[in-house]
């Protein structure tokens, strides 16, 4: 009952209970590097320095960031009208297959500054292509939308596998990966550029990838809350009913959102694969599909609230590999059970702390409210 | 109603149980409560006395809510004290609560609908790990019970099959049966016809006569004079007066609610009917079941005249509401607006309702009229979204949109007047003139409400009725819906009643009578005749048990 009584100022709703829980979740984890016998302290520190301690360490750490935006903000747009998209990984994988298929066709024949909007659209239409079969079954049959994108994961595992070993592998190649795309056709890299006005950098898989992240978070920002559509989406996520009132066409409704979300997270493939692989490789998505729910939940589903995440997810992400570098006694499966935690504690668990938060406020603002009695 | 007022004096002494002292069931002495900065409870001082009935009357937001929340242990009180039978008592749950042989019956009743009486009254208590015996030692209670106060209730009946008034005396006799004697009812008329009402009301009196002591939280000043001894008004969360019922009347008492002078009686000039706006004909709906909601419905909606629609809720009239906005389309018939004519055939499509110049006020404002996680200024435009004045290019112009929310907030006195507060922030009354300012700025030629002040304040209500009136006078085809008998009367030029789905009488606003009307709501309802008779064959059915 103590919920009702007061509303917490936004910036505890908004800052302090978010750090709150990922500082509980580090100091669960560090308990779990003590139980395994080594020295939390050392662990954090060295997680930290790895992934911001030096330029290589911030290049890894924004290379994974801008993964994570990717998919953090198709779960979250998605999520905005309602709708769980937990496809995001086979939908990424799928939008690395449109950059592959446009690479492969153009590339010697086009420059980059035609290939680029070229791979680009590729990505976000096989994206949103990729999620268009659950989206009507959805909209029109009422399948649900969980249910059918998590099976879309394995299929567009299977079906990639399938391309890629036998239609896309050149003949006679020894990996199962399709040839090198030219040198030309990709994005290039931030260590590059920097280097070009005379900014040493170490050698990173950073690209410009992540300026396309943070336009798409801009969009996002725009289309969610600046938008007649982004309304109509907002105002069907809260309440179909009202939706429905307002004249909203619902079916449309989740067809487009949900195309739109997939659309965001195919463009995984474009950092992926034309920012940093330059081919197609099996498995490039590596899980950021899966870990952009945990961005998204944690980021609040608000696109600043993401690129925050995906910075605290980027920083596990290089800090964890580091850390497992320095000192093998910590496996990298313990960078696995910290990024675990701070998904528990922060998207499980985000209620956990509010309690305490209220209860505090509730004693400050009675406190206030008895002094001009006392005075 | 012509409800005979009781005499107020002689139930106080009344002989009932036992030991019946003629003084206070419950004495709360300077009750305080604050959530937050604001203050629910000031100082709230009321002696309820044994058997007799006292009505606790104020609007949404005065308080009574929350005291009787303390009383059941919802809530504590910051300060003061509870007083039951005399002894100082702290009641910290529920449980502190029914201990002490307080009961309570909400507005919302809170049954299992797929189990019996038998087994909703157990819920809680079911005496050990097998039904069996427990379930045979409730039924001789329950029977006892019967025999007692006369409730009417089958016990083996299955709730979801019950009348709305026969599940409200399961609540009663669910109370009664955890010893119960003192319950409070949570404005227990808003769901019943006023026969279910007038029986509520001689179980009421029943209950007294047996030495109950019954607290009565309503707005409704008429069934305040016809049934309570005693009552306390609340305002802005304390206690503004007390009187003897019979000391006082309507007119004094909604004054003391509102805190100035009301007009009770709404005024307005005879309707000046026009041209035909809405036509139904044969409208016919099934739900997903197939089972008819409308049924037959032809309906001539004329430009200048509030047509009302009378009935218990659920017979229909949410769906025609439904229906003629572009909700749902129709399964059968046809209705015309202008000279569109929508079929089945037609998508349903309530965007372009709106362009043919109908607006529609929700019965459900909280999940259709609004959003509430949305701000004032969002929910403001809902329907309107595409809009040109709400645009700049292909974005939304956000202080185009909280200026004309602002002008909304002003025209309709809509409070607090902020236009970034949630929705959900607002209390009912001003969330409902949020609704009807958005609806009634475009003009629209057809007007369709649904429960215009449902859970709204004596204050708006006065206030929503007269821009009604304005609009009518104005030229608008306006459809009421409403469960209020006594609004739809008040407000509606022509009343048509409605039941099982079909239009089943029309009657002028002024040759109406609420007698005749009740009839025609209850008795015309399908199955409407037997709609007593199962009381009085399971009243046989459960005497015949023993």
């Amino acid at each position: 009952m103590s919920g009702r009584s007061v509303t917490l100022p936004r910036w505890v709703d908004i800052a302090a209970i978010p750090l709150t829980n990922v500082l509980l979740a580090f100091l669960v984890a560090g308990l779990i590097v003590l139980a395994i016998g080594e020295n939390p302290l050392e662990a954090t520190r060295i997680m930290i320095s790895g992934a911001l301690g030096s330029g290589e360490g911030i290049g890894y750490t924004l290379y994974y960031t801008t993964n994570y935006i990717f998919t953090g903000l198709a779960v979250a747009f998605a999520f905005h009208a309602g709708l769980f998209n937990i496809g995001g990984e086979g939908q990424a994988y799928i939008g690395g297959l449109g950059v592959t298929l446009v690479l492969l066709a153009f590339d010697h024949s086009l420059p980059f500054a035609v290939l680029l909007p070229l791979a680009v659209l590729a990505a976000m239409l096989f994206g949103a292509l990729w999620v268009l079969i659950p989206a009507y079954l959805q909209a029109y049959r009422g399948s649900h939308i969980v249910i059918t994108t998590i099976m879309f994961n394995f299929l567009a595992s299977a079906l990639m596998v399938y391309l890629v070993v036998n239609v896309l592998t050149p003949v006679g190649a020894t990996e199962p990966a399709t040839r090198d795309f030219t040198a030309e056709s990709a994005i290039p890299f931030v260590h590059e550029i920097l280097g070009r006005f005379g900014i040493a950098m170490d050698s990173t898989p950073l690209n410009l990838s992540i300026l396309l992240a943070l336009i798409a978070c801009l969009f996002v920002w725009l289309y969610l809350w600046h938008t007649p559509w982004g309304y109509e989406l907002r105002a069907f996520g809260h309440s179909e009913k009202a939706a429905i009132y307002a004249g909203v066409k619902t079916r449309r409704i989740i067809l487009i959102t949900l195309c739109i979300s997939g659309a965001l997270a195919g463009l995984v493939g474009v950092n992926e694969i034309m920012g940093v692989q330059h081919r197609l490789i099996l498995n490039f998505t590596a899980g950021y599909g899966f870990a952009g729910i945990a961005v998204a939940l944690m980021g609040r589903n608000h696109p600043v609230g993401i690129v925050l995440a995906s910075l605290l997810f980027g920083v596990l992400s290089q800090g964890g590999a580091e850390l497992s570098f320095e000192n093998p006694a910590i496996t990298r499966d313990m960078t696995v059970v910290i990024q675990g935690l701070v998904i528990l504690f922060s998207g499980a668990l985000v209620h956990l702390t509010r309690p305490w938060f209220e209860r505090l406020f509730a004693f400050i603002l009675s406190r206030r409210n008895a002094l001009p009695q006392e005075a | 109603m012509t409800l005979p007022a009781p005499a107020a004096d002689d139930h106080a002494t009344t002989p009932g149980k036992a030991t019946l002292s003629p003084d206070a069931a419950i004495e709360l002495r300077h009750i305080e409560k604050r959530f937050g900065p604001t203050v629910a409870n000031r100082d709230i001082s009321m002696t309820i006395r044994r058997g007799a009935v006292t009505g606790i009357i104020g609007e949404n937001g005065a308080g009574k809510s929350t005291l009787m929340s303390i009383l059941y242990g919802f809530y504590q009180a910051d300060a003061g004290e509870i007083l039951v039978g005399g002894r100082p008592l702290d009641i910290r749950t529920t449980h502190d609560a029914i201990a002490a042989g307080i009961g309570m019956v909400h507005q919302h009743f809170v049954l299992v609908d797929t189990f019996t009486v038998l087994e909703n009254i157990m819920l809680g208590r079911e005496g050990g790990p097998l039904l069996r015996q427990g379930k045979s030692v409730a039924r001789r209670e329950l029977l006892r019970l019967e025999a007692e106060y006369g409730l009417g209730i089958d016990p083996d009946a299955l709730v979801g099959n019950l009348p709305v008034g026969a599940q409200q005396r399961v609540e009663i006799l669910k109370a009664l049966y955890r010893g119960a004697d003192i319950l409070i009812l949570d404005e227990p008329t808003g769901v019943l016809t006023p026969q279910e009402t007038d029986q509520l009301f001689r179980i009421l009196a029943t209950l007294r006569a047996k030495g109950t002591t019954i607290i009565l939280i309503t707005h409704k000043l008429r069934e305040v004079m016809a049934i309570t001894d005693d009552v306390y008004v609340m305002r802005a969360g304390a206690v503004v007066a007390h009187r003897p019922t019979a000391t006082t009347n309507s007119q004094e008492l909604a004054e003391l609610m509102v805190g100035r002078k009301v007009r009770l009686k709404l005024e307005k000039k005879p309707a000046m009917p026009g041209a035909v706006q809405l036509q139904a004909t044969d409208l016919g709906l099934k739900d997903e079941r197939g089972v008819d909601c409308l049924n037959h419905i032809n309906l001539d909606l004329r430009a200048g005249e509030i047509v009302g629609i009378a009935g218990v809720s659920g017979n229909g009239q949410s769906e025609l509401l439904e229906v003629l906005a572009g909700i749902r389309a129709p399964s059968s018939g046809s209705f015309t607006v202008g000279d569109r004519k929508i079929t089945p055939q037609s998508a349903c499509d309530p965007a372009l309702m709106r362009e043919l110049g109908i607006a529609h006020i929700p019965e459900d404002r909280h999940r259709l009229g609004l959003v509430t996680r949305f701000t004032a200024a969002e929910s403001a435009m809902l329907g309107y979204q595409h809009e040109a004045g709400y645009r700049r290019g292909w974005l939304l112009d956000s202080r185009a949109i909280r200026a004309s929310c602002d002008r909304l907030m002003e025209r309709f006195d809509v409070r607090p007047r902020i236009a970034d507060l949630r929705s959900a922030n607002f209390s009912g009354g001003n969330q409902q003139k949020l609704i009807i300012a958005r609806e009634l700025a475009r003009h629209p030629k057809v007007l369709l409400v649904g429960q215009p002040t449902r859970g709204v304040d004596i204050g708006a209500i006065e206030f929503i009725h007269s821009q009604l009136i304005a609009h009518r006078d104005a030229g608008c085809a306006i459809l009421v819906v409403s469960v209020e008998l006594d609004e739809v009367m008040s407000l509606a030029d022509r009343i048509l009643v409605m039941c099982g789905g079909r239009i089943t009488g029309e009657v002028a606003a002024a040759e109406a009578d609420e007698r005749e009307l009740g009839l025609m709501m209850a008795n015309a309802r399908r199955g409407g005749e037997d709609a007593a008779a199962p009381n009085q064959r399971s009243l046989r059915q459960s005497r015949a048990i023993p």
